[in-house]
Protein backbone atom coordinates (compact mmCIF):
# COMPACT_ATOMS: atom_id res chain seq x y z
CA UNK A 1 0.00 0.00 0.00
CA UNK A 2 1.39 3.38 -0.77
CA UNK A 3 0.12 6.93 -0.89
CA UNK A 4 1.84 10.25 -1.07
CA UNK A 5 1.38 13.92 -0.45
CA UNK A 6 3.37 16.78 -1.96
CA UNK A 7 4.65 20.06 -0.61
CA UNK A 8 6.02 23.05 -2.50
CA UNK A 9 9.51 24.33 -1.70
CA UNK A 10 12.37 26.29 -3.29
CA UNK A 11 15.73 24.88 -4.34
CA UNK A 12 19.06 25.63 -2.66
CA UNK A 13 21.20 23.19 -4.66
CA UNK A 14 19.53 21.23 -7.48
CA UNK A 15 19.03 17.50 -7.90
CA UNK A 16 16.75 14.69 -6.80
CA UNK A 17 17.05 12.08 -4.08
CA UNK A 18 15.06 10.04 -1.61
CA UNK A 19 15.67 8.64 1.84
CA UNK A 20 14.35 8.44 5.37
CA UNK A 21 13.77 11.72 7.22
CA UNK A 22 16.22 12.57 9.99
CA UNK A 23 14.58 15.42 11.88
CA UNK A 24 16.57 17.87 13.98
CA UNK A 25 14.47 20.43 15.82
CA UNK A 26 17.65 22.17 16.89
CA UNK A 27 20.52 23.68 14.91
CA UNK A 28 23.02 21.29 13.33
CA UNK A 29 26.83 21.63 13.32
CA UNK A 30 28.53 19.17 10.95
CA UNK A 31 31.87 19.59 12.74
CA UNK A 32 30.42 17.60 15.64
CA UNK A 33 29.60 14.61 13.43
CA UNK A 34 32.11 11.76 13.24
CA UNK A 35 33.38 11.76 9.62
CA UNK A 36 34.00 7.99 9.41
CA UNK A 37 30.51 7.00 10.57
CA UNK A 38 28.25 10.02 10.02
CA UNK A 39 27.15 9.71 13.66
CA UNK A 40 26.35 12.91 15.58
CA UNK A 41 28.68 13.12 18.58
CA UNK A 42 27.61 16.50 19.98
CA UNK A 43 26.78 16.01 23.65
CA UNK A 44 23.13 16.58 24.46
CA UNK A 45 22.12 17.21 20.82
CA UNK A 46 18.71 15.94 19.70
CA UNK A 47 20.52 13.73 17.14
CA UNK A 48 23.33 12.52 19.42
CA UNK A 49 24.24 8.92 18.55
CA UNK A 50 22.27 8.87 15.27
CA UNK A 51 23.83 8.53 11.81
CA UNK A 52 23.21 10.96 8.95
CA UNK A 53 24.21 8.39 6.31
CA UNK A 54 21.72 8.11 3.46
CA UNK A 55 19.12 10.29 5.19
CA UNK A 56 17.32 13.41 4.17
CA UNK A 57 18.29 15.74 6.96
CA UNK A 58 15.45 18.03 7.99
CA UNK A 59 17.32 20.71 9.93
CA UNK A 60 15.80 23.55 11.93
CA UNK A 61 18.94 25.63 11.24
CA UNK A 62 22.70 25.49 11.09
CA UNK A 63 25.31 26.66 13.59
CA UNK A 64 29.08 26.88 13.82
CA UNK A 65 31.82 29.25 12.69
CA UNK A 66 32.49 30.29 9.11
CA UNK A 67 34.95 27.39 8.80
CA UNK A 68 33.69 24.39 10.74
CA UNK A 69 30.29 23.88 9.08
CA UNK A 70 31.76 23.43 5.60
CA UNK A 71 34.68 21.34 6.84
CA UNK A 72 32.36 18.98 8.70
CA UNK A 73 29.98 18.54 5.75
CA UNK A 74 32.93 18.00 3.40
CA UNK A 75 34.42 15.27 5.58
CA UNK A 76 31.23 13.23 6.07
CA UNK A 77 30.36 13.57 2.38
CA UNK A 78 33.86 12.42 1.36
CA UNK A 79 33.41 9.32 3.52
CA UNK A 80 29.99 8.69 1.97
CA UNK A 81 28.38 9.05 5.39
CA UNK A 82 26.50 12.28 4.86
CA UNK A 83 22.84 13.01 4.18
CA UNK A 84 21.73 12.51 0.56
CA UNK A 85 19.51 15.58 0.77
CA UNK A 86 18.74 18.47 3.11
CA UNK A 87 15.57 20.36 3.98
CA UNK A 88 16.68 23.59 5.69
CA UNK A 89 14.00 25.43 7.62
CA UNK A 90 15.97 28.59 8.54
CA UNK A 91 18.72 29.22 5.96
CA UNK A 92 21.93 31.04 6.91
CA UNK A 93 24.67 31.99 4.42
CA UNK A 94 27.24 29.56 5.83
CA UNK A 95 24.98 26.48 5.62
CA UNK A 96 23.60 27.50 2.22
CA UNK A 97 27.01 28.03 0.62
CA UNK A 98 28.21 24.68 2.02
CA UNK A 99 25.24 22.90 0.39
CA UNK A 100 25.86 24.67 -2.93
CA UNK A 101 29.56 23.84 -2.90
CA UNK A 102 29.01 20.18 -1.95
CA UNK A 103 26.16 20.02 -4.53
CA UNK A 104 23.81 18.27 -2.11
CA UNK A 105 20.18 18.36 -3.33
CA UNK A 106 18.53 20.71 -0.88
CA UNK A 107 15.50 22.95 -0.42
CA UNK A 108 14.13 25.75 1.78
CA UNK A 109 10.91 27.79 1.98
CA UNK A 110 8.89 24.63 2.48
CA UNK A 111 5.13 24.77 3.11
CA UNK A 112 4.65 24.86 6.88
CA UNK A 113 2.29 21.85 6.83
CA UNK A 114 5.22 19.66 5.74
CA UNK A 115 6.80 19.97 9.18
CA UNK A 116 3.50 19.16 10.90
CA UNK A 117 2.91 16.08 8.74
CA UNK A 118 6.43 14.66 8.64
CA UNK A 119 7.41 11.84 10.99
CA UNK A 120 11.00 10.87 11.79
CA UNK A 121 12.15 8.04 9.53
CA UNK A 122 9.39 8.57 6.97
CA UNK A 123 10.57 8.28 3.36
CA UNK A 124 10.93 11.62 1.58
CA UNK A 125 11.34 12.14 -2.16
CA UNK A 126 13.14 15.43 -2.67
CA UNK A 127 13.08 17.05 -6.10
CA UNK A 128 14.98 20.32 -5.79
CA UNK A 129 14.78 21.00 -9.55
CA UNK A 130 10.97 20.93 -9.53
CA UNK A 131 10.69 22.43 -6.03
CA UNK A 132 8.67 19.52 -4.63
CA UNK A 133 8.90 17.35 -1.53
CA UNK A 134 6.83 14.16 -1.49
CA UNK A 135 6.09 12.12 1.61
CA UNK A 136 5.49 8.44 1.06
CA UNK A 137 3.35 6.55 3.52
CA UNK A 138 3.99 2.90 4.07
CA UNK B 1 30.13 35.96 -15.72
CA UNK B 2 27.85 32.93 -15.44
CA UNK B 3 28.34 32.35 -19.13
CA UNK B 4 32.04 31.79 -18.64
CA UNK B 5 33.36 34.79 -20.55
CA UNK B 6 35.63 35.69 -17.57
CA UNK B 7 36.98 32.15 -17.21
CA UNK B 8 35.92 28.97 -15.47
CA UNK B 9 36.84 30.02 -11.93
CA UNK B 10 34.73 33.18 -12.15
CA UNK B 11 31.87 31.16 -13.66
CA UNK B 12 32.05 28.58 -10.84
CA UNK B 13 32.37 31.19 -8.06
CA UNK B 14 29.51 33.20 -9.52
CA UNK B 15 27.29 30.11 -9.68
CA UNK B 16 27.72 29.60 -5.92
CA UNK B 17 27.19 33.29 -5.16
CA UNK B 18 24.10 33.41 -7.38
CA UNK B 19 22.72 30.42 -5.46
CA UNK B 20 23.27 32.16 -2.14
CA UNK B 21 21.76 35.36 -3.53
CA UNK B 22 18.67 33.52 -4.76
CA UNK B 23 18.03 31.94 -1.35
CA UNK B 24 18.30 35.30 0.42
CA UNK B 25 16.32 37.29 -2.13
CA UNK B 26 19.17 39.38 -3.59
CA UNK B 27 18.07 41.41 -6.61
CA UNK B 28 21.56 42.09 -7.94
CA UNK B 29 25.29 41.68 -7.43
CA UNK B 30 27.28 44.66 -6.13
CA UNK B 31 31.05 45.32 -6.14
CA UNK B 32 33.24 44.86 -3.06
CA UNK B 33 36.42 46.72 -2.18
CA UNK B 34 37.83 44.26 0.41
CA UNK B 35 37.67 40.61 1.38
CA UNK B 36 38.95 38.46 4.22
CA UNK B 37 39.00 34.66 4.00
CA UNK B 38 38.99 32.46 7.08
CA UNK B 39 41.74 30.16 5.82
CA UNK B 40 41.88 27.13 8.12
CA UNK B 41 44.24 24.61 6.48
CA UNK B 42 41.62 21.94 7.06
CA UNK B 43 40.46 19.44 4.43
CA UNK B 44 37.58 21.41 2.91
CA UNK B 45 39.60 24.62 2.84
CA UNK B 46 42.42 23.05 0.83
CA UNK B 47 40.04 21.17 -1.49
CA UNK B 48 38.10 24.33 -2.36
CA UNK B 49 41.02 26.70 -2.90
CA UNK B 50 42.81 24.08 -5.01
CA UNK B 51 39.63 23.59 -7.04
CA UNK B 52 39.53 27.32 -7.83
CA UNK B 53 43.25 27.38 -8.62
CA UNK B 54 42.70 24.39 -10.91
CA UNK B 55 40.02 26.37 -12.76
CA UNK B 56 42.53 29.17 -13.30
CA UNK B 57 41.21 31.36 -10.47
CA UNK B 58 42.90 34.63 -9.55
CA UNK B 59 41.54 37.02 -6.93
CA UNK B 60 40.21 40.27 -8.33
CA UNK B 61 40.17 41.64 -4.78
CA UNK B 62 43.18 40.12 -2.96
CA UNK B 63 41.81 38.94 0.39
CA UNK B 64 43.71 38.86 3.68
CA UNK B 65 43.60 35.42 5.30
CA UNK B 66 43.32 33.80 8.72
CA UNK B 67 46.25 32.13 10.50
CA UNK B 68 47.07 28.44 10.26
CA UNK B 69 50.32 27.02 11.64
CA UNK B 70 53.81 28.50 11.87
CA UNK B 71 55.50 25.18 11.11
CA UNK B 72 59.08 26.38 11.50
CA UNK B 73 58.53 27.95 14.92
CA UNK B 74 56.62 25.04 16.39
CA UNK B 75 59.11 22.51 15.02
CA UNK B 76 61.89 24.42 16.72
CA UNK B 77 60.19 25.23 20.02
CA UNK B 78 57.45 22.69 20.73
CA UNK B 79 57.26 19.49 18.72
CA UNK B 80 57.85 18.04 15.28
CA UNK B 81 54.62 18.55 13.37
CA UNK B 82 53.39 15.24 11.86
CA UNK B 83 53.86 14.90 8.09
CA UNK B 84 50.12 15.04 7.38
CA UNK B 85 49.99 18.42 9.13
CA UNK B 86 53.06 19.75 7.31
CA UNK B 87 51.63 18.62 3.97
CA UNK B 88 48.21 20.20 4.36
CA UNK B 89 49.57 23.51 5.70
CA UNK B 90 52.20 23.77 2.96
CA UNK B 91 49.71 22.92 0.22
CA UNK B 92 47.15 25.38 1.58
CA UNK B 93 49.66 28.21 1.77
CA UNK B 94 50.87 27.48 -1.76
CA UNK B 95 47.33 27.47 -3.16
CA UNK B 96 46.41 30.76 -1.47
CA UNK B 97 49.62 32.35 -2.74
CA UNK B 98 48.82 31.16 -6.24
CA UNK B 99 45.27 32.47 -6.17
CA UNK B 100 46.56 35.90 -5.19
CA UNK B 101 45.65 36.18 -1.50
CA UNK B 102 47.56 38.46 0.86
CA UNK B 103 49.25 35.99 3.22
CA UNK B 104 48.62 38.04 6.36
CA UNK B 105 47.77 34.97 8.50
CA UNK B 106 45.92 37.09 11.05
CA UNK B 107 42.41 36.82 12.43
CA UNK B 108 42.26 40.55 13.26
CA UNK B 109 42.54 42.07 9.77
CA UNK B 110 40.25 44.88 10.90
CA UNK B 111 43.03 46.22 13.18
CA UNK B 112 45.89 45.91 10.66
CA UNK B 113 46.20 45.31 6.92
CA UNK B 114 42.54 45.32 5.90
CA UNK B 115 40.67 48.11 7.67
CA UNK B 116 37.40 49.17 6.01
CA UNK B 117 35.70 52.56 6.20
CA UNK B 118 32.13 53.51 6.97
CA UNK B 119 29.69 52.28 4.35
CA UNK B 120 32.22 50.18 2.43
CA UNK B 121 30.73 46.98 0.96
CA UNK B 122 33.04 44.06 1.76
CA UNK B 123 33.07 40.26 2.12
CA UNK B 124 34.55 39.19 5.45
CA UNK B 125 34.44 35.67 6.80
CA UNK B 126 35.88 34.85 10.26
CA UNK B 127 33.02 35.02 12.70
CA UNK B 128 34.78 37.46 15.05
CA UNK B 129 35.73 39.84 12.24
CA UNK B 130 32.26 40.23 10.73
CA UNK B 131 30.67 41.91 13.80
CA UNK B 132 33.68 44.23 14.18
CA UNK B 133 33.57 45.59 10.63
CA UNK B 134 29.78 45.98 10.67
CA UNK B 135 29.32 47.34 14.16
CA UNK B 136 32.45 49.31 15.03
CA UNK B 137 33.23 50.72 11.56
CA UNK B 138 29.82 50.69 9.88
CA UNK B 139 31.22 48.79 6.90
CA UNK B 140 28.82 46.30 5.29
CA UNK B 141 29.43 42.56 5.21
CA UNK B 142 27.21 39.55 5.55
CA UNK B 143 28.41 36.63 7.64
CA UNK B 144 30.32 34.98 4.82
CA UNK B 145 31.69 31.46 5.01
CA UNK B 146 35.37 31.15 4.15
CA UNK B 147 34.32 29.69 0.77
CA UNK B 148 31.75 32.36 -0.08
CA UNK B 149 34.28 35.09 0.85
CA UNK B 150 36.83 33.48 -1.48
CA UNK B 151 34.20 33.41 -4.25
CA UNK B 152 33.64 37.14 -3.66
CA UNK B 153 37.39 37.78 -3.88
CA UNK B 154 37.42 35.96 -7.24
CA UNK B 155 34.43 37.75 -8.78
CA UNK B 156 34.86 41.08 -6.97
CA UNK B 157 31.12 41.04 -6.27
CA UNK B 158 28.63 39.94 -3.63
CA UNK B 159 24.88 39.32 -3.79
CA UNK B 160 23.07 42.28 -2.28
CA UNK B 161 21.02 41.04 0.70
CA UNK B 162 21.00 41.06 4.49
CA UNK B 163 23.38 43.51 6.15
CA UNK B 164 24.17 45.20 2.84
CA UNK B 165 20.71 46.82 2.97
CA UNK B 166 19.85 49.75 5.27
CA UNK B 167 16.67 48.23 6.68
CA UNK B 168 18.40 45.06 7.88
CA UNK B 169 21.00 47.00 9.89
CA UNK B 170 18.42 48.45 12.25
CA UNK B 171 18.18 47.04 15.75
CA UNK B 172 15.22 44.91 16.77
CA UNK B 173 16.37 43.88 20.26
CA UNK B 174 16.90 46.43 23.04
CA UNK B 175 19.47 45.14 25.51
CA UNK B 176 19.67 46.98 28.82
CA UNK B 177 23.01 46.31 30.50
CA UNK B 178 22.60 46.65 34.25
CA UNK B 179 26.06 45.36 35.07
CA UNK B 180 29.31 47.27 35.38
CA UNK B 181 31.06 46.54 32.07
CA UNK B 182 34.43 48.28 31.80
CA UNK B 183 37.44 46.03 31.30
CA UNK B 184 38.37 44.08 28.18
CA UNK B 185 37.58 40.91 30.11
CA UNK B 186 34.11 42.18 31.02
CA UNK B 187 33.40 42.21 27.27
CA UNK B 188 34.35 38.52 27.00
CA UNK B 189 31.65 37.72 29.54
CA UNK B 190 29.05 40.13 28.13
CA UNK B 191 29.64 38.73 24.63
CA UNK B 192 29.17 35.18 25.86
CA UNK B 193 26.11 36.15 27.90
CA UNK B 194 23.95 37.93 25.32
CA UNK B 195 23.17 35.02 22.94
CA UNK B 196 22.17 32.91 25.94
CA UNK B 197 19.60 35.55 26.88
CA UNK B 198 18.38 36.04 23.30
CA UNK B 199 19.43 33.40 20.75
CA UNK B 200 17.62 34.99 17.79
CA UNK B 201 19.34 36.39 14.68
CA UNK B 202 18.05 39.98 15.06
CA UNK B 203 20.44 42.95 15.42
CA UNK B 204 20.70 43.99 19.11
CA UNK B 205 21.27 47.51 20.45
CA UNK B 206 22.93 47.77 23.86
CA UNK B 207 22.30 50.61 26.31
CA UNK B 208 23.93 51.09 29.70
CA UNK B 209 27.53 50.86 28.47
CA UNK B 210 29.09 53.92 30.09
CA UNK B 211 32.53 54.13 28.51
CA UNK B 212 33.65 53.46 24.96
CA UNK B 213 35.29 50.01 24.87
CA UNK B 214 38.92 49.73 23.78
CA UNK B 215 39.58 48.09 20.39
CA UNK B 216 40.41 44.95 22.38
CA UNK B 217 37.09 45.19 24.23
CA UNK B 218 35.20 45.33 20.92
CA UNK B 219 37.37 42.49 19.58
CA UNK B 220 36.62 40.26 22.58
CA UNK B 221 32.93 41.11 22.48
CA UNK B 222 32.47 40.11 18.82
CA UNK B 223 34.49 36.91 19.22
CA UNK B 224 32.36 35.68 22.11
CA UNK B 225 29.04 36.75 20.55
CA UNK B 226 29.89 34.35 17.75
CA UNK B 227 31.07 31.51 19.95
CA UNK B 228 28.05 31.15 22.20
CA UNK B 229 25.81 32.44 19.39
CA UNK B 230 25.77 34.01 15.95
CA UNK B 231 25.56 37.81 15.82
CA UNK B 232 26.91 39.53 12.71
CA UNK B 233 26.08 43.07 13.85
CA UNK B 234 25.21 44.99 17.01
CA UNK B 235 24.95 48.61 18.16
CA UNK B 236 26.19 50.33 21.32
CA UNK B 237 23.86 53.29 21.58
CA UNK B 238 25.81 56.56 21.72
CA UNK B 239 29.05 54.79 20.81
CA UNK B 240 28.94 52.86 17.51
CA UNK B 241 28.49 54.90 14.31
CA UNK B 242 25.04 53.77 13.19
CA UNK B 243 23.50 54.29 16.64
CA UNK B 244 24.06 57.88 17.77
CA UNK B 245 20.78 57.51 19.68
CA UNK B 246 17.97 55.01 20.22
CA UNK B 247 15.82 56.40 17.41
CA UNK B 248 18.65 55.96 14.90
CA UNK B 249 19.44 52.45 16.14
CA UNK B 250 15.83 51.29 15.76
CA UNK B 251 14.93 53.43 12.73
CA UNK B 252 12.29 55.20 14.80
CA UNK B 253 10.43 51.95 15.52
CA UNK B 254 9.78 50.28 18.85
CA UNK B 255 12.01 47.36 19.85
CA UNK B 256 10.44 43.98 19.04
CA UNK B 257 12.28 42.30 21.92
CA UNK B 258 13.68 43.52 25.24
CA UNK B 259 16.48 41.85 27.16
CA UNK B 260 18.06 42.85 30.46
CA UNK B 261 21.54 41.70 31.42
CA UNK B 262 22.23 42.01 35.14
CA UNK B 263 25.29 41.62 37.30
CA UNK B 264 23.92 38.20 38.28
CA UNK B 265 23.76 37.13 34.61
CA UNK B 266 27.43 38.06 34.17
CA UNK B 267 28.38 36.27 37.39
CA UNK B 268 26.41 33.25 36.23
CA UNK B 269 28.48 33.10 33.00
CA UNK B 270 31.67 33.51 35.03
CA UNK B 271 30.70 30.63 37.32
CA UNK B 272 29.72 28.36 34.44
CA UNK B 273 32.63 28.82 32.04
CA UNK B 274 35.68 30.20 33.89
CA UNK B 275 36.71 27.10 35.87
CA UNK B 276 37.91 26.61 39.45
CA UNK B 277 41.36 27.57 40.75
CA UNK B 278 44.06 24.92 40.43
CA UNK B 279 47.35 23.88 38.84
CA UNK B 280 47.97 24.55 35.15
CA UNK B 281 50.29 22.92 32.58
CA UNK B 282 50.50 25.83 30.12
CA UNK B 283 49.03 29.19 29.15
CA UNK B 284 47.67 30.31 25.78
CA UNK B 285 46.65 33.78 24.58
CA UNK B 286 45.62 35.18 21.24
CA UNK B 287 42.11 34.10 20.32
CA UNK B 288 41.65 36.51 18.61
CA UNK B 289 45.31 37.47 18.05
CA UNK B 290 46.65 39.80 20.76
CA UNK B 291 47.33 43.45 20.00
CA UNK B 292 50.56 45.32 20.77
CA UNK B 293 48.96 46.85 23.87
CA UNK B 294 48.11 43.42 25.24
CA UNK B 295 51.61 42.12 24.47
CA UNK B 296 52.99 45.17 26.31
CA UNK B 297 50.76 44.46 29.31
CA UNK B 298 52.13 40.92 29.45
CA UNK B 299 55.73 42.15 29.19
CA UNK B 300 55.25 44.59 32.07
CA UNK B 301 53.98 41.83 34.36
CA UNK B 302 56.64 39.33 33.29
CA UNK B 303 59.58 41.79 33.41
CA UNK B 304 62.51 40.22 35.27
CA UNK B 305 60.52 37.09 36.14
CA UNK B 306 60.34 33.53 34.86
CA UNK B 307 57.22 31.63 33.77
CA UNK B 308 56.56 28.37 35.59
CA UNK B 309 54.77 26.84 32.58
CA UNK B 310 54.86 27.13 28.77
CA UNK B 311 53.36 30.42 27.64
CA UNK B 312 52.12 30.89 24.07
CA UNK B 313 51.20 34.35 22.80
CA UNK B 314 49.61 34.20 19.35
CA UNK B 315 49.69 37.34 17.25
CA UNK B 316 50.27 38.74 13.76
CA UNK B 317 53.72 39.06 12.20
CA UNK B 318 53.35 42.85 12.32
CA UNK B 319 52.60 42.88 16.03
CA UNK B 320 55.52 40.56 16.77
CA UNK B 321 57.79 42.88 14.81
CA UNK B 322 56.53 45.81 16.90
CA UNK B 323 57.02 43.80 20.08
CA UNK B 324 60.61 43.17 19.01
CA UNK B 325 61.25 46.89 18.40
CA UNK B 326 59.72 47.83 21.73
CA UNK B 327 61.65 45.29 23.79
CA UNK B 328 58.57 43.25 24.73
CA UNK B 329 59.76 40.24 22.75
CA UNK B 330 63.06 40.15 24.65
CA UNK B 331 61.31 40.53 28.00
CA UNK B 332 58.85 37.73 27.24
CA UNK B 333 61.50 35.46 25.73
CA UNK B 334 63.75 35.93 28.80
CA UNK B 335 60.80 34.97 30.97
CA UNK B 336 60.55 31.75 28.94
CA UNK B 337 57.45 32.70 26.93
CA UNK B 338 56.81 32.49 23.19
CA UNK B 339 55.36 35.03 20.80
CA UNK B 340 54.31 33.03 17.74
CA UNK B 341 53.00 34.48 14.47
CA UNK B 342 50.63 33.14 11.81
CA UNK B 343 49.12 30.48 14.09
CA UNK B 344 45.64 29.69 15.38
CA UNK B 345 44.64 28.00 18.64
CA UNK B 346 42.25 25.81 16.64
CA UNK B 347 44.36 24.27 13.90
CA UNK B 348 44.90 20.58 14.51
CA UNK B 349 47.35 18.97 14.98
CA UNK B 350 49.89 21.58 16.04
CA UNK B 351 49.06 21.70 19.74
CA UNK B 352 48.79 17.94 20.32
CA UNK B 353 51.42 17.75 23.13
CA UNK B 354 48.89 19.67 25.23
CA UNK B 355 45.86 17.48 24.56
CA UNK B 356 44.35 16.31 27.85
CA UNK B 357 46.21 18.98 29.89
CA UNK B 358 44.97 21.90 31.94
CA UNK B 359 45.72 25.50 31.07
CA UNK B 360 44.82 29.14 31.50
CA UNK B 361 43.64 31.64 28.88
CA UNK B 362 41.82 34.98 28.78
CA UNK B 363 39.56 33.80 25.95
CA UNK B 364 36.33 31.80 26.33
CA UNK B 365 36.48 31.10 22.57
CA UNK B 366 39.91 29.49 22.96
CA UNK B 367 38.54 27.35 25.80
CA UNK B 368 35.41 26.30 23.89
CA UNK B 369 37.09 25.20 20.65
CA UNK B 370 39.63 23.15 22.58
CA UNK B 371 37.06 21.14 24.49
CA UNK B 372 37.12 18.52 21.70
CA UNK B 373 40.87 18.09 22.37
CA UNK B 374 40.21 17.57 26.08
CA UNK B 375 42.22 20.62 27.06
CA UNK B 376 40.66 22.05 30.24
CA UNK B 377 41.10 25.81 30.15
CA UNK B 378 40.54 28.07 33.12
CA UNK B 379 39.52 31.52 31.94
CA UNK B 380 40.82 34.63 33.70
CA UNK B 381 41.49 38.29 32.83
CA UNK B 382 44.78 38.61 30.91
CA UNK B 383 46.77 40.05 33.82
CA UNK B 384 45.51 37.37 36.25
CA UNK B 385 46.24 34.65 33.72
CA UNK B 386 49.83 35.91 33.29
CA UNK B 387 50.28 35.93 37.07
CA UNK B 388 49.02 32.34 37.11
CA UNK B 389 51.54 31.37 34.43
CA UNK B 390 54.34 32.81 36.61
CA UNK B 391 53.43 30.48 39.49
CA UNK B 392 51.97 27.52 37.58
CA UNK B 393 48.65 27.82 39.28
CA UNK B 394 45.41 29.78 39.09
CA UNK B 395 45.05 30.81 42.72
CA UNK B 396 41.68 32.55 42.68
Amino acid sequence: MSGSCSFACSPISGGRCSGPALISDEAVCFYLVEPETGVVVEKGHALEGRSMEGTILVAHAGKGSSVVQMDGLFKITKHGKGPVGVVLRNPDPVFVSALLIMEIPSVYAVEESFFETLKDGQTIELDADAGVLRLLSR
Amino acid sequence: MLAGEYGRAVEYAMRIQAGVGRVFGAKRMVPITRAHVALSAQDADLWFVEKLVGLGGKCKIPPTVNPSINLAYLNKHLVEIPKAGVDIVSATNAAYRKIGAVLSFSCTPYLQQNVPSFGEVIAFSESSATPYVNSVFGARSNRESSQSALCAAITGLVPEYGLLLDENRLAEVLVEVKADIRTDFDYQLLGWCYPLKHPGPEVPAFVGIEERPTPEGFMNFGAELNTSGSVAMYHFVGITPEAPDLAAAFGGKAPRHRVTITKDDIEDVRRRICGAPGKIDFAMFGCPHLTIRQVGDIARIAEGKRFAVDVWILTSSLTRELADRMGYLDTITRAGGHIITDTCIDVPPCWYPYYGKSAVTDSPKCAYYNEIRKIAFKIRPLEKAIEAALVGEVRE
